[in-house]
């Protein structure tokens, strides 16, 4: 049981690395959506530090939301779908393992690279701190939760819009709660409550939104 | 044991595709569904996988509906369908490694690498599977068939894309599972050249 879930990381993170686009595509999309921001508003420190976590945070969702799309769907062309579901294998943890998959090659390099675009928004360093643990308990979430719009949509041909459309609310709550930590990091308070409650957002996530894929992928590949 | 299906009746699209169709295939026996493109072949061995669900009638496996104890079910069965499930940037070695602890099944690299030269891989275990032809890809999937131990065989079109000896040698492999008391429903446009009486199921009017 746990070794379909490292066997599935493993496999998954060797496909990222062998189509690199998948890889780069998202992080590409972040650091260039991040850094038009300065030419399109402002050069200012005032101005660019007031909008800094706001810039990385709706931008590290976008970049998410952009790649989710794909977790399925080349599983679905080629038939390891059908396989998956018929394994003797509890699905969650295959689901788990795709999402966990999907996540260290797209939140966490981003999470890794987010530092440095800080600097570049003139963020003090104390937001800087708390963008990083935001991201890093945030983005898990939003390949969670983006995983059951995945599912839901990988049988489409066309799913690109309706999985923004059933997913986005439900980042709304991960973004207002990281955008807040940051600012009341910049602000010198404490931002330990906000992380609690993205703490129990991943928890949640890490023990709902995998059933929620799966009866997804399941009506998904019965037609 | 056995695998009965009663009266199973599915439409797609408005078609009726098959209308109260009964069949049994017991140990040892092979069922061979035949019938045009487009005539329910497919759809019906999804439904046996319990992967399509839209259809009346009752699956059974050792007399009980395969809802039943489905982890029970899918553990000794062995779908091979039209799209393999073989991933392009990873290697037949990668990729039937995958495909077997999916099945639950402890597998060793040497076990991988006798099964793909049964199929006549051998020396392609590294070469990453989007550079094979077709028929070599097809030749990785059917690998599975040497390498994972399951009961019930459910191939759909396996022959298809394979060359006159790799057909030759599937079927010696399908008349050892039989004579092992293994159960195989296979559909195929061609006839199967083996030393088992094959049944036939004709779909389609």
């Amino acid at each position: 049981m746990h070794n379909i879930f490292f066997a599935t990381v493993r496999r998954d993170l060797k496909i990222a690395y062998r189509n690199s686009s998948d890889l780069l595509n998202p992080l590409a999309f972040f650091f260039i959506v991040v850094t038009l921001f300065p030419l399109g508003i402002s050069p200012s420190p005032q101005v660019l530090s007031g909008l800094a976590p706001g810039v990385l945070w709706v931008a590290a969702l976008l970049a998410t939301l952009l790649s989710v799309d794909g977790l399925f769907k080349s599983d679905y062309e080629d038939g390891s779908l059908e396989q998956i579901l018929i394994s003797p294998q509890p699905l969650f943890m295959v689901v788990l393992g795709k999402v966990v998959g999907h996540w260290l090659v797209t939140g966490f390099p981003l999470t890794l690279l987010t530092p440095v675009l800080a600097v570049m928004l003139f963020l003090p360093v104390d937001g800087i701190i708390a963008l990083e643990l935001t991201l890093l308990i945030g983005t898990p979430i939003l390949s969670l939760i983006g995983a059951i719009g995945a599912g839901l949509t990988v049988g489409l041909k066309r799913g690109g819009l309706l999985i923004s459309v059933l997913i986005l609310p439900l980042y709304v709550p991960v973004l207002i709660l990281g955008t807040l930590a940051v600012q009341a990091g910049v602000d010198g308070q404490s931002f330990a409550g906000h992380l609690l409650w993205m703490g129990s957002l991943l928890v949640m996530g890490l023990g709902l939104a995998p059933l929620a894929t799966a009866a997804g992928l399941r009506i998904s590949a019965s037609s | 044991m056995s695998l009965e299906g009663i009266g199973i009746t599915c439409e797609r699209d408005r078609r009726m595709l098959f209308e109260n169709l009964d069949f049994q295939v017991s140990d040892g026996e092979i069922l061979r569904i035949e019938g045009s493109n487009g005539s329910g072949k497919t759809t019906l061995l999804r439904i046996i996988c319990g992967l399509f669900h839209s259809y009346d009638g009752d699956i059974k496996w050792q007399g009980k509906p395969i809802s039943d104890d489905f982890a029970g079910y899918v553990d000794q069965l062995l779908y091979i369908g039209h799209a393999g499930g073989v991933k392009e940037s990873l290697s037949p070695e990668e990729n039937l490694s995958w495909l077997a602890s999916l099945q639950d099944q402890e597998v060793s690299q040497k076990n991988i690498w006798e099964a793909l030269a049964q199929v006549g891989l051998w020396g392609y275990e590294d070469v990453l599977c989007g550079s094979l032809s077709a028929g070599q890809k097809k030749r990785v999937n059917l690998a599975r068939l040497f390498l994972i131990k399951a009961k019930l065989w459910l191939l759909d079109e396996p022959f298809s894309s394979i060359d006159v000896d790799g057909v030759k040698n599937l079927e010696v492999q399908i008349e050892q599972h039989l004579d092992g008391g293994g159960i195989v429903m296979l559909t195929s446009h061609q006839l199967l050249n083996i030393n088992h009486a094959v049944r036939s199921l004709l779909l389609g009017y």
